[in-house]
């Protein structure tokens, strides 16, 4: 018979052995009724036959075990315990652990290297990306450290500079597609002609913006995303030539952009726009639009940073001045360049916190290998004799030292290759963990450079942790080693000590770790409590709708529709109150600001910039805002437009020195030619960005506003609905909205449905992805320093028994012996303990920025961390200080 | 044991031969293998059934025999044998050694006596 077929049988049985066992079992049952059956119809009793069928059966049990046999499934049986031996009895090896512990030190610095890699240290996707800048401007004047770019900058910029290739302008927005099928809301980038020439990137099929179709002569185009194309167009290239309209506009698309385009973190964009500025129109004004650029080859960001500035004096002076800003204003805002790499806009501030963690599981690594150091250590103290005696006999010391590093290079590698193993698991943990807020996410894998990497620190961390025996050992004394016979007392003290101080090491490192964990559970704790300034956000739901100027022509219509929007969401069942405004809290929407000036401003001192937001009057309450003085605005108000606004407590205090002094003061924004409102409330603050960010300073605007930013009457199209219900996230809940909304009009698109707490969440998950990875990172070191603990305070016991004995003899306490030992790891824990509260104290200020309301050096955090780390060791010095206990004097004595 | 006198004891190596044999008229589980040896021996031979099944184990791993579960005649869910292709051969082959061996040992006793 074949053998892959007997091959196959026999692992079948072996695998399947329970569905075998039951067979035989079954088929032996069978046998003894069917034989007591017989012997039945012979003329037996019942019972005599069921003896007489086992006895000729000859003992069931017996006969299972011949027909185990029978099978052959022993000798593999056999095979697998012994091989299941072998890897207990490995596990229980030096090497094993060693293996282990440098896996998971490689492994999980590999896996937050290739974050790092990712996000920071890649070129972004673009030719020569290191030539990419984004060009943003500063505003000392009124204290805004980024006021991006505008118009009149950005032409003069592109016609006169002496360092760029070339200049564009680009914003994200959000417009409506109607036309064939459902209307739906699309994120659109708009960007002058010069945008793709600046990226060197080209669309797929079809070609780029001219830059006569970047004017509002041109004729209206359209560039598609993939993605967009694929969705809408089913991946269609004859698609190229069709029109699509955009919020009202037909255009023609004339290309498709390559599948694996994307510009900074915007996961979803649709399509891309020309700008379309009207540039006999433009004004030095218009802040807020986005400005990149590429440096000609060789001029470097300060060149260029000279080159801008001298452009904005330009720019100033050579551009009519918008309506209500004077000369003066215009220059006491103070214009600066601001210049930076387009890599920093991409990864923001998130490299602080890869670069804190990378420093982390840096420390576990370092922990790791003083592990496997110390094993080490004890492995070369038992061929101590024969290292002697070989250098006796000739061997050269670096012969020696090669073999030694040989073994520590065979470590270093199975640690690496099993690390590999372990990087690719913890990676995508770390991926699930930070999808929220790891720019890049798509860039990040184990590529060359991270397996470089890799290789790199396996190899640093096997010279660390093979250098220190070799430099123990290598070197023979030999009068000393023959002579002590290799039992040399001193030598071993001092050796013991070198182990010590490797444990102090670790128990350091660990309490760093520990401590910075500990300092994120408090910051977690801090932001949990931190009171939003609105109630009950499990019960409250966004969505964002977009009034077209089709659905209502102009201002006053367009607060009429979203009323109407209101007031049917509000009939629905279970909601107990609705409200819309320009923007809801904590949704991730950009907060929008003009400059203040409160009435009797002096000259000279400056407005300064402020939050502001349009409400419907409703908003308050719904959102469970506190007011704190005056009234709420109401309906009246809105469509009246009478000049009232409302202001957060911390805007009244800042400007007017409290809620009392402020109620029935005016204000207006920086154009001269603006209304001025009266301040008919105050509410208590909230923390609209987000909630580690300080509550927002906020002017709350009636629905629809007149005279303001020098137009005659200004309203939101693009607004979101706040919803109070209890049935907040259902998909029920969810599709009533959207009947509510399309009953209305059915062409206006339901957007960013989102529920306030999972905005509320998105707001924290910076802090708790950096929780999750200093906590494991920690729990980890904590580990590994009572391993360490553990280790050397086995060992002291065995080459304590047979002082252990003499003191047992001669009387000693149990419990004396004992904490002879456990003193033995406190003195360790508590050097290591003043050492890492050393180095925690200058390392934690580090973290300051990941920190909220918690100093670096909190205190309850220093000494519950201590405490944790005492215990620890404590217990790790207990557990074999019992094994000296169990020592019987006579053996302990013979021993030697 | 529990042989009866009048039952002749297996002779080694046989007990092979005879489980073939008695499938050679068909499916049998494993107490109606004993059973026909019995009855094909006219109630001479008593096969050990403790011998039985391992060597229809064997007899199966080595891919003589192959088994499946069926309804026996009984009702009952029972482990049914079978010869494969590989068993008929193998039973021809044992037969005819057999055949020899019994006329070189007929031989043997004629010279002897």
């Amino acid at each position: 018979m074949n053998i892959a077929t007997r091959l196959k049988r026999r692992l079948r049985s072996l695998f399947r052995r329970d569905d075998v066992e039951s067979d035989l079992s079954e088929e032996i049952a069978l046998h003894l009724d069917m034989e007591t059956e017989d012997l039945v119809r012979q003329g037996r009793s019942r019972e005599a036959a069921r003896r007489e069928a086992r006895i000729r059966l000859g003992g069931i049990d017996k006969t299972k075990e011949d027909c185990r046999d029978a099978r052959g499934i022993r000798l593999l049986e056999n095979l697998l315990r012994d091989a299941r031996y072998g890897i207990r009895g490995l596990a229980h090896t030096p090497g094993f652990t060693a293996v282990l512990s440098l896996a998971v030190g490689i492994g999980a610095n590999t896996a937050i290297f290739s974050v790092v890699n990712g996000v920071l240290l890649k070129p972004l996707p673009f030719p020569n990306a290191d030539r990419l800048l984004s060009v943003s401007h500063s505003a000392a004047g009124v204290n805004v450290d980024d006021l991006a770019s505008a118009p009149f900058l950005y032409f003069t910029e592109r016609e006169q500079n002496r360092v760029f290739e070339d200049v564009a302008l680009w914003s994200v927005s959000s417009a409506g597609v109607t036309g064939n099928g459902e209307p739906e809301q699309v994120t659109r980038l708009l960007a002058t002609a010069g945008f793709l020439k600046v990226l060197r990137v080209k669309p797929a099929i079809g070609r780029s913006f001219s830059e006569k179709e970047d004017t509002p002569a041109g004729r209206p185009t359209v560039i598609l995303m993939h993605g967009y194309w694929q969705r809408r167009f089913g991946g269609d290239p004859a698609v190229i030539g069709k029109r699509i309209i955009v919020n009202e506009e037909s255009s023609e698309i004339i290309g498709v952009m390559p599948a694996g385009f994307r510009f900074l973190n915007f996961s979803r964009l649709d399509m891309i726009l020309p700008y379309r500025i009207d540039r006999g129109r433009v004004a030095a004004g218009g802040y807020g639009v986005r400005g990149i650029a590429r440096l000609k080859p060789g001029i470097t960001v300060e060149q260029a940073m000279s080159d801008v500035r001298r452009l904005i004096g330009i720019a100033k002076s050579s551009w009519p001045l918008p309506p209500g800003i004077s000369r003066q204003q215009l220059e006491r805002l103070r214009l600066g360049p601001r210049l930076a790499p387009l890599k920093q806009s991409v990864v923001g501030d998130v490299g602080k916190t890869l670069w804190i963690l990378m420093g982390t599981i840096g420390m576990v690594l370092l922990i790791a290998c003083a592990n496997v150091a110390n094993l080490l250590m004890v492995r070369t103290t038992g061929r101590q004799q024969e290292l002697t005696v070989r250098a006796a006999l000739g061997a050269s010391w670096p012969r020696i030292a090669g073999e030694l590093l040989t073994e520590s290079a065979v470590l270093a590698l199975a640690g690496a290759l099993v690390g590999l193993g372990v990087a690719y698991g913890s990676l995508r943990l770390v991926l699930a963990l930070g999808a929220n807020n790891l720019p890049r996410l798509e860039e990040i894998a184990i590529d060359r450079s991270v397996l470089v990497f890799t290789a790199g620190v396996s190899i640093l961390a096997g010279l660390l942790f093979g250098l220190m025996p070799v430099a123990r050992y290598a070197r023979p004394r030999l009068a000393e080693a023959l002579r002590l016979g290799g039992r040399s007392v001193s030598a071993n003290r001092e050796r013991l000590h070198v182990r010590n101080v490797l444990v102090v090491v670790q128990v350091a490192l660990a309490l760093v770790l520990l401590i910075g964990a500990g300092l994120m559970i408090r910051t977690f704790q801090e932001l949990n409590s931190v009171s939003t300034g609105f109630t009950g956000r499990d019960e409250l739901q966004a969505v964002r709708v977009y009034i077209s100027n089709r659905v209502a022509p102009d201002p006053d219509a367009a607060v009429r529709r979203e009323q109407e929007v209101r007031d049917k969401i509000a009939a629905l069942p279970g909601v107990t109150a609705a409200a819309f405004a320009s923007y809801i809290p904590l949704q991730g929407d950009v907060i929008t600001q003009h400059g203040l000036t409160p009435e009797g401003l002096r000259e000279g001192d400056r407005p300064r910039v402020r939050d502001y937001k349009l409400i419907s009057p409703e908003y308050i309450a719904t959102m469970g805002i506190r007011l704190a003085a005056g009234r709420n605005i109401d309906w009246t108000d809105v469509y009246q437009k009478r000049p009232v606004v409302m202001i957060s407590e911390n805007l009244a205090r800042l400007e007017w020195g409290g809620a009392s002094r402020a109620l029935g003061k005016r204000l207006r924004t920086g154009a001269a030619v603006d209304q001025w409102r009266e301040i008919v409330g105050i509410v208590a603050d909230v923390h609209d960005t987000g909630v580690r960010e300080p509550a927002n300073t906020m002017i709350y605007y009636p629905a629809l506003v007149e005279r303001i930013f020098s137009q005659p009457l200004w309203a939101t199209r693009s607004v979101g609905f706040v919803i109070r219900s209890s049935r907040t996230g259902t998909d029920g809940f969810i599709a009533d909205v959207r009947k509510a909304v399309s009953s209305v009009n059915p062409v206006i698109p339901l957007t960013n449905v989102r529920t306030v707490r999972d905005g509320f969440e998105a707001s924290m998950s910076r802090t708790s992805f950096s929780l999750v990875m200093l906590g494991i990172a920690a729990g980890m070191a904590l580990l590994l320093g009572v391993i360490g603990i553990y280790g050397i305070i086995s060992y002291a016991v065995s080459q304590r028994t047979r002082e252990v004995g003499i003191r047992i003899a001669l009387g000693a306490k149990a419990s004396e012996v004992r904490a002879l030992f456990v003193r033995q790891g406190l003195v360790l824990a508590c050097a290591g303990l003043v050492a890492g509260l050393a180095v925690a104290g200058a390392l934690t200020r580090w973290m300051s920025s990941l920190l909220y309301e918690v100093s670096p050096l909190d205190l309850p955090t220093w000494v519950g961390v201590s405490v944790v780390l005492i215990l620890a060791a404590a217990a790790a010095s207990y557990v074999p200080s019992r094994r000296a206990t169990g020592v019987d004097p006579v053996d302990a004595l013979r021993a030697e | 044991m529990a042989l009866s006198n009048t039952k002749a004891d297996l002779l080694q190596g046989t007990l092979d031969l005879l489980i073939l044999k008695a499938l050679t008229l068909g499916p049998l589980h494993g107490w109606g293998v004993s059973k026909r040896i019995r009855q094909m021996s006219r109630e001479a031979l008593e096969v050990n059934q403790g011998s039985l099944y391992p060597a229809m184990h064997r007899l199966e791993d080595r891919g003589f025999i192959t088994a499946e579960w069926k309804i026996s005649d009984e009702g009952r869910q029972a482990k049914f044998y079978r010869l494969t292709t590989a068993g008929r051969k193998q039973f021809a082959e044992e037969q005819e050694r057999w055949k020899a061996f019994a006329a070189a040992v007929g031989h043997t006793l004629r010279a002897d006596s």
